[in-house]
């Protein structure tokens, strides 16, 4: 029996399973936030019970909290109770828990990953649907709720159905200057925000193995902005090379052994999936939305669609979507006016997103009219950036380069674009009101929002 | 949890597809705590826009049954959506489409989701106004898995079995779940004994590169 690598990840985790029962199903690494784990604690103990795998989770605050300098001082009452919480909860039950002072802090998918707790064939759970970036490294990872991480807290299991695969192809090498978040945003356009519903999808093609981790982590994050469950990619030599080393890596005679025994999650030969997709990349280039969902989007170089282009059940939302983000039909995306720009969180945070970014910033200035926001993924991507010079590049530029958190991308902190205020930014939502009532998003790669940020308008940094 | 088994109610309309759950619930009104105390905010957002939002017509306060378009529920994993909603008093959905997170978070607390065709739930929305009195009934009965109108022509809707096993129980996964300790405790043990390496977070700050 031929099997892909969910079937493999899956067949591993199984506990047990009753005729016509959901399977009990072993989670490996539960990684928390403040956001949807204290009803979770709350209903451990009502119920007596506590953390059964504390050697399995992995907490830290990413999301209700400030990213200016003197974070400490949390301004909301609610959000500080939220922080404040989850640090007894890590304190009471002995969790690994990285606080603001801990050097370790970030958003919670860059750091498992950076610290090496993700690792391929892993089975990873967090309250946030951003959890399918783990995939990037061949783990079966996705968001669950409050309840089912408690389920995990209590059981170190779940009970789940087995998910439908999906495989998508992409042919060709994408051209200079396309990224994994134009490349992803092309798949979601295809595919639309419901089209993968019920998946885990395998990424697979030549553009994938010539990624690095970094643009892998980018493609699974938006897994879910089609619907799917996860996305995952098989782990290779790129795999293996990113976690060495890394704080919770397999070490000395363990690293060997565990590199060979990543090497089997791959799917085998003529394995089959319940779907096909295959996208080329040949022609592609950079990517940005123009409506109020991540399916909404375009290359930069197209016009946006007359409503009539559209499919029929998709043109009232889209008209909707237009009044919205207050754009016409049939009109140029490029040269739109922004005021803001974000470059962050858990989907282009990472290392690489602000290479990319102070690449195209040097010896550059952002638009008088425009606030350009610059929050690193994690306290390590911060000191990183600091060590390569590139936070000089930042405020040359005039770009405010801000302490590690979700930020902009979904407005539950300070940080928040103003109503009717259109923003350019690298986060992977932009659902009427994301970035803060009235807010108009338009969701693009680094190195777009960048340009955008520089010519004050939506422009490709080939342009600049 | 709550059972569920049979629902009778009149439903509000929301005529749009793709309703994420940042509609539900802005993030922002998740500081909480709390499982309480999200109805208050529930379409914020949609409602503080649109003076004319269709569920909040207050001919459709009361309804305990919510019409919508496909795709319900997309975006974030938030459980508060599913609180929200429930809060507010809705305890059924219905919809040509859900989307995963939502669907699951649905089934562990006891609100309903119901699929039924696409041009069934196009009907419904089509049949009902606020002009109406009174406003048109749907009586759903969950051990039949239909949704009848009053007319009296009835639509069978799909539901897992073992979750219609679970709300009309009031069971849940927990409970479940603890009852197969002893096969999560020898299948752990198994696993960790034949592990190639350990995937265990050594519980304490400062790993083995420190």
């Amino acid at each position: 029996m031929k099997r892909n690598i969910v079937d493999k990840i899956w067949d591993a985790h199984v506990v047990t399973q009753k005729e016509g029962h959901p399977a009990v199903f072993a989670i490996d690494l539960l990684l928390m936030h403040e956001v949807t784990s204290a009803q979770a604690f709350q209903e451990l103990e009502r119920r007596g019970l506590s953390p059964r795998h504390p050697e399995r989770i992995l907490a830290t605050i990413d999301h209700s909290i400030p990213t200016r300098k003197n974070r400490l001082q949390i301004a909301d009452d609610a959000a500080r109770t939220q922080v404040e919480t989850l640090r007894q909860n890590a304190a009471q039950y002995g969790l690994e828990f990285y606080d603001f002072d801990s050097g370790d802090q970030g958003i919670v998918h860059v750091v498992g990953p950076e610290l090496g707790a993700t690792q391929p064939g892993m089975t990873i759970v967090c309250g946030d649907s951003h959890t399918s970036t783990h995939g990037a490294f061949g783990a079966l990872a996705f968001g669950v709720g409050t309840s089912e991480v408690g389920h995990v807290l209590a059981t170190g299991c779940l009970l789940q159905q087995k998910p439908r695969t999906m495989r998508v192809r992409f042919s060709g090498s994408p051209p200079r200057g396309v990224y994994a978040k134009d490349i992803i945003l092309r798949l979601i356009q295809e595919l639309g925000i419901g089209g993968a519903t019920g998946h885990v999808i395998e990424y697979t093609g030549e553009a994938i193995s010539q990624m690095s981790m970094e643009e892998r982590m980018t493609l699974c994050n938006m897994s879910i902005e089609c619907g799917a469950r996860a996305g995952l990619i098989a782990p290779d030599e790129t795999t293996a090379h990113y976690i060495r080393g890394r704080r919770f890596a397999p070490q000395d005679s363990d690293w060997e052994r565990a590199v060979a025994h990543w090497q089997s999650f791959r799917s085998d030969e003529g394995a089959s999936f319940d779907a096909e997709v295959e996208i080329s990349l040949e022609s592609l280039s950079p990517m940005a939305t123009w409506g109020t969902n991540p399916g909404q989007a375009i290359e930069i170089r197209e016009h946006i669609p007359f409503l009539r282009q559209l499919p029929e059940e998709e043109r009232s939302s889209a008209a909707q979507a237009l009044q919205y983000i207050g754009l016409e039909e049939g009109t140029p995306l490029a040269k739109t006016p922004v005021d803001w720009a974000f470059i962050g969180s858990c989907t282009n945070g990472r290392i690489e997103d602000l290479r990319v970014a102070a690449e195209v910033l040097r010896g550059k200035k952002v638009n008088p009219a425009v606030t350009l926001y610059i929050v690193p993924g994690s306290e390590r991507v911060r000191e990183q950036a600091i060590a390569e010079g590139l936070h000089s590049i930042f405020e040359t530029a005039g770009a405010d380069f801000r302490l590690p958190g979700c930020s902009m991308c979904l407005s539950m902190n300070d940080d928040t674009v103003p109503s009717g205020a259109r923003c350019i930014s690298s986060s992977n939502r932009n659902f009427v009101g994301r970035q803060g009532a009235g807010s108009r998003t338009h969701l693009a790669s680094p190195a777009t929002v960048a340009a955008s940020a520089i010519a004050g308008s939506i422009t490709t940094a080939e342009e600049i | 949890m709550k059972t569920f088994t049979t629902l009778r109610s009149h439903y509000a309309p929301l005529p749009i597809r793709d309703v994420d759950t940042d509609m539900i619930i802005p993030a922002q009104f998740l500081t909480s705590i709390s499982r309480e105390g999200y109805g208050e905010n529930l379409f914020r957002r949609l409602r503080d826009e649109d003076p004319e939002f269709p569920p909040f017509l207050p001919p459709y306060r009361n309804a305990k049954i919510l019409v919508t378009r496909e795709n319900f529920g997309c975006g974030s994993s938030r459980e508060h959506a599913v609180w929200a909603l429930m809060s507010a008093g809705y305890e059924a959905v219905i919809a040509p489409s859900f989307a995963d997170i939502f669907h699951s978070n649905s089934g562990k607390n006891g609100l309903l989701l119901v699929e039924l065709p696409e041009e069934v739930v196009n009907s419904l929305l089509q049949q009902t106004s606020p002009e109406i009195t009174p406003l048109p009934e749907l009586t759903i009965d969950l051990t039949n898995q239909t949704v009848a109108l009053q007319d009296g022509e009835k639509f069978f809707f799909p539901y897992d079995p073992f979750r219609k096993e679970c709300l009309l129980a009031g069971m849940d996964d927990l409970d479940y779940l603890l009852n197969r300790e002893e096969e999560i405790t020898l299948f752990r043990e198994q696993h960790e004994k034949s592990s190639f390496f350990d995937t265990r977070i050594p519980n304490h700050h400062g790993g083995p590169d420190e």
